[in-house]
C-alpha cells in the first residue's frame, strides 16, 4: 500500500493552490494511497531501454512568421477579468511588505 | 423531421422542402419539450440559433453555394469557446463567462453554416466517464433517465438520442466521445490527434485531447469531420496534410478483403457478457461481408489505464494552473494573491478536478516524477509499438467501445477506480494519437441497452474506420428493420 500522509496530501495542496477543507485532505490521503497503488505498475515494464514518449506526434519547435495579424482588443481581452483598471488586469498583492 | 439523419436534412433543405429557420425551431421546441428530463444543454441560444439558420436561408436563397451540411443544427460541447455565449466546461470556475473569441472548431462551422443551437454538459473539463462531475447537475441517458449517458461528452450523446439534435461536436481525451456513443447508441468519433484542431478546446491534457464529430449514423459523422478537421495555423500540433476522405469512405463502406485485427486483450473479463456477444455478432457480419477477422495481441495495453491516470492528470495538474482568479473567471476571498487564488480554486474545483490535480501534482513533483510519470511515457512507448505492430497484421482493429451498458447514476460515484475502467478500451488510442470510433452494435440481451463497437485505424487513415463503420452499420440496419434509436422511449410526456 502506497503510504501517502495526510501532511504530504496537504503539502501537495499548497503547491497546486488549493486550500482543501480538513474533510478533503482526509479523503484525499485514503483515495490517492488506492490510486496509486493502480497506477504503480506502470514501472513493471518501463525498463531503461525504452524511450520515453511525451507526444503522439514526432514534433520539434514550430516556428512560424513574426508578422502582425489581427487578435483581441484590450477591452476583449480584459472583458472576463474578475477586476481591472486602466485596461489592466487588477489582481491582489503578489509581494509582501517585506520585499 | 427531427429524427432524420442530418444528410437526409440536408437534402431536404437543399430541395427546399424545409428551411433552416423551420428545422432549427423544430430542434428548438424539442429541446423545450425533453431537455428538462434529459439536461443535456447548459446553455441554450435560442435567438442566435434562429439568426445563425435565418442567414443560411437567405444565402440558399440568393443562389450563393452552401456547404453540404450547411442550415443544419448541431450541439456544441461546453469545452469550446464560442464568443460571447457562456462556457463553463460544467466547472463553477467559469461561471458566467463569454469568452472573446472563437474555436477554430466553431469558426469552420459557421464557415459551413452549420446552426449551433447551444452548448452541452459534460464532466468538468472533460474529467469523467458520467457527467455526473459536472457542476451543474448530471445528464440522463434517453434510453433509461435513471442512467448515465456516458462521459465526459454525455450531454453531446444524449442530445443526440433525445433528437435535440442530429449533429454534435465531442473532445475526446481518453474516450469522451467514444464511450458516451456507445451507451446511447450513437455514433461518435474521435479523428486522428492532430485532425481537428484544439485552438479553444480547453485544454485538459493537451497530448492526448481530441475534439471530433458525433452523430446518428456514420455518414452524418463523415460530413461533420471533413467540416471541421484539417490544417490550423493556430494549432502548431494540428496536421499539415488534407483531411482523409472519409466522406467517401463512408459511401463507400466495401471492406471485401480487408484484415480486421480483434484485440485480445480487450476483451474477456470484467466485459458484460451481452456486450461481447453483440461484439462478436457484429465480427461475424462483417466477415459475412467479405472482411477477414485475425486476432491480434497487444501485450502492454494492461498498462494502458495506469499510463493514463498518471499522465492525464500530470498534465491536467499543468493546464489547469490557469484558473488563477486573476484573467477570467470567478474570484473568491480577499488577501494576497496566493491567498485568492487558494480560496478560489478550492471553491471553484469539483472533486474528481482535485483529485487529478493532486494526483499530477504528485506525479510530476521531485523525488516521484521518474518512476510516476516518467514510466508512464515509457508504457506509452510501448503502447504504440503494440499498436505498430497489431497494423502489420490488420488494416483497422476492433474491440468493444465500452466493457458495460450505460450504469445507474450514483453507482460509481464513490469509486474512482471503478469509473477509470470504463475507458479501459478507448484509452490506448489516445495514448498512440490514433483514430477511434464507436458505431452501435445493438442492445445488449440483460438489460436492453445499447453496446458500442469500436474500429481503430493507423494515424491519418481515418477513413478506413469510416468504411468499416458504415459496412457495419448498413448491414445491422437491414438486420433490424429500423434505426437502434427508434427503441429510445418517448420522452417529455408529462
Amino acid at each position: 500500500m502506497s503510504n501517502i500522509s495526510r501532511d504530504d496530501v496537504a503539502n501537495l495542496a499548497k503547491l497546486a493552490r488549493i486550500d482543501l477543507s480538513d474533510d478533503e485532505l482526509n479523503h484525499l490521503s485514503n483515495e490517492l494511497a488506492v490510486i496509486l497503488d493502480a497506477v504503480a505498475r506502470v514501472q513493471e515494464v518501463a525498463g531503461e531501454d525504452v524511450p520515453p514518449t511525451s507526444h503522439p506526434l514526432p514534433l520539434k519547435n514550430v516556428f512560424r512568421v513574426d508578422e502582425v495579424r489581427p487578435s483581441l482588443t484590450p477591452d476583449e481581452a480584459l472583458s472576463g477579468a474578475p477586476a481591472q483598471e486602466e485596461q489592466r488586469f487588477k489582481v491582489p498583492q503578489i509581494l509582501g511588505e517585506e520585499q | 423531421m427531427i429524427k432524420k439523419s442530418a444528410a437526409e436534412m440536408a437534402a431536404a433543405l437543399s430541395a427546399g422542402e424545409v428551411t433552416s429557420v423551420e428545422l432549427t425551431q423544430a430542434h428548438l421546441d424539442q429541446i423545450a419539450k425533453v431537455d428538462s428530463d434529459v439536461h443535456a444543454f447548459l446553455h441554450v441560444d435560442n435567438d442566435g440559433a434562429i439568426a445563425q439558420a435565418r442567414a443560411v436561408d437567405e444565402k440558399r436563397k440568393s443562389g450563393e453555394r452552401v456547404s453540404p451540411l450547411a442550415g443544419v443544427p448541431l450541439a456544441l460541447k461546453d469545452v469550446l469557446v464560442q464568443k460571447g455565449i457562456p462556457t463553463t466546461c460544467g466547472s463553477k470556475m467559469l461561471e458566467g463567462w463569454r469568452p472573446p473569441y472563437d474555436s477554430t472548431v466553431v469558426t469552420r462551422l459557421k464557415e459551413n453554416g452549420i446552426v449551433i443551437l447551444g452548448k452541452t454538459n459534460m464532466d468538468e473539463f472533460a474529467m469523467g466517464s458520467s457527467t455526473e462531475n459536472s457542476a451543474y447537475g448530471p445528464t440522463h441517458n434517453p434510453w433509461d433517465l435513471s442512467r448515465i449517458p456516458g462521459g465526459s461528452g454525455g450531454g453531446s450523446s444524449a442530445a443526440l438520442a433525445a433528437f435535440e439534435a442530429p449533429l454534435a461536436i465531442g473532445t475526446d481525451t481518453g474516450g469522451s466521445i467514444r464511450q458516451p456513443a456507445a451507451v446511447t447508441g450513437t455514433v461518435g468519433v474521435k479523428p486522428t490527434y492532430g485532425g481537428v484542431s484544439r485552438y479553444g478546446l480547453v485544454a485538459f491534457s493537451s497530448s492526448l485531447d481530441q475534439a471530433g464529430p458525433c452523430a446518428r449514423t456514420v455518414l452524418d459523422a463523415a460530413y461533420l469531420h471533413e467540416a471541421i478537421g484539417g490544417y490550423d495555423r493556430m494549432d502548431s500540433t494540428s496536421i499539415n496534410e488534407p483531411v482523409p476522405a472519409v466522406v467517401a469512405a463512408a459511401k463507400d463502406g466495401n471492406i471485401k478483403g480487408m484484415k480486421i485485427g480483434v484485440i485480445k486483450e480487450l476483451q474477456g473479463d470484467g466485459y458484460q457478457p451481452g456486450v461481447l456477444k453483440l461484439f462478436n455478432q457484429s465480427l461475424e457480419i462483417l466477415a459475412s461481408l467479405g472482411a477477414e477477422i485475425v486476432e491480434v495481441s497487444c501485450k502492454y495495453f494492461d498498462y494502458a489505464l495506469a499510463a493514463y491516470y498518471l499522465i492525464a492528470p500530470s498534465e491536467c495538474s499543468s493546464n489547469l494552473a490557469r484558473f488563477d482568479a486573476m484573467r477570467y473567471g470567478i474570484r473568491v476571498g480577499e488577501g494576497s494573491a496566493e491567498e485568492v487564488m487558494n480560496a478560489t480554486r478550492q471553491v471553484g474545483f469539483g472533486r474528481e478536478v482535485k483529485r487529478r490535480i493532486i494526483l499530477g501534482t504528485y506525479a510530476l513533483s521531485s523525488g516521484y516524477y521518474d518512476a510516476y510519470y516518467g514510466s508512464a511515457q515509457k508504457v506509452r512507448t510501448l503502447i504504440s509499438r503494440d499498436f505498430d505492430n497489431a497494423f502489420g497484421k490488420a488494416d483497422v482493429l476492433v474491440s468493444p467501445t465500452a466493457p458495460t451498458t450505460a450504469f445507474k447514476i450514483g453507482e460509481k460515484a464513490n469509486d474512482p477506480i471503478a469509473m477509470y475502467l470504463n475507458d479501459i478500451a478507448t484509452i490506448p488510442t489516445n495514448l498512440a494519437g490514433i483514430g477511434g470510433m464507436s458505431v452501435p452494435s445493438g442492445l445488449a440481451e440483460e438489460d436492453g441497452l445499447p453496446a458500442g463497437f469500436q474500429i481503430m485505424a493507423p494515424a491519418m487513415k481515418d477513413d478506413r474506420m469510416y468504411k468499416v463503420g458504415a459496412a457495419l452499420e448498413a448491414a445491422l440496419l437491414t438486420k433490424w428493420g429500423k434505426p437502434i434509436l427508434d427503441n429510445v422511449p418517448a420522452l417529455g410526456a408529462k
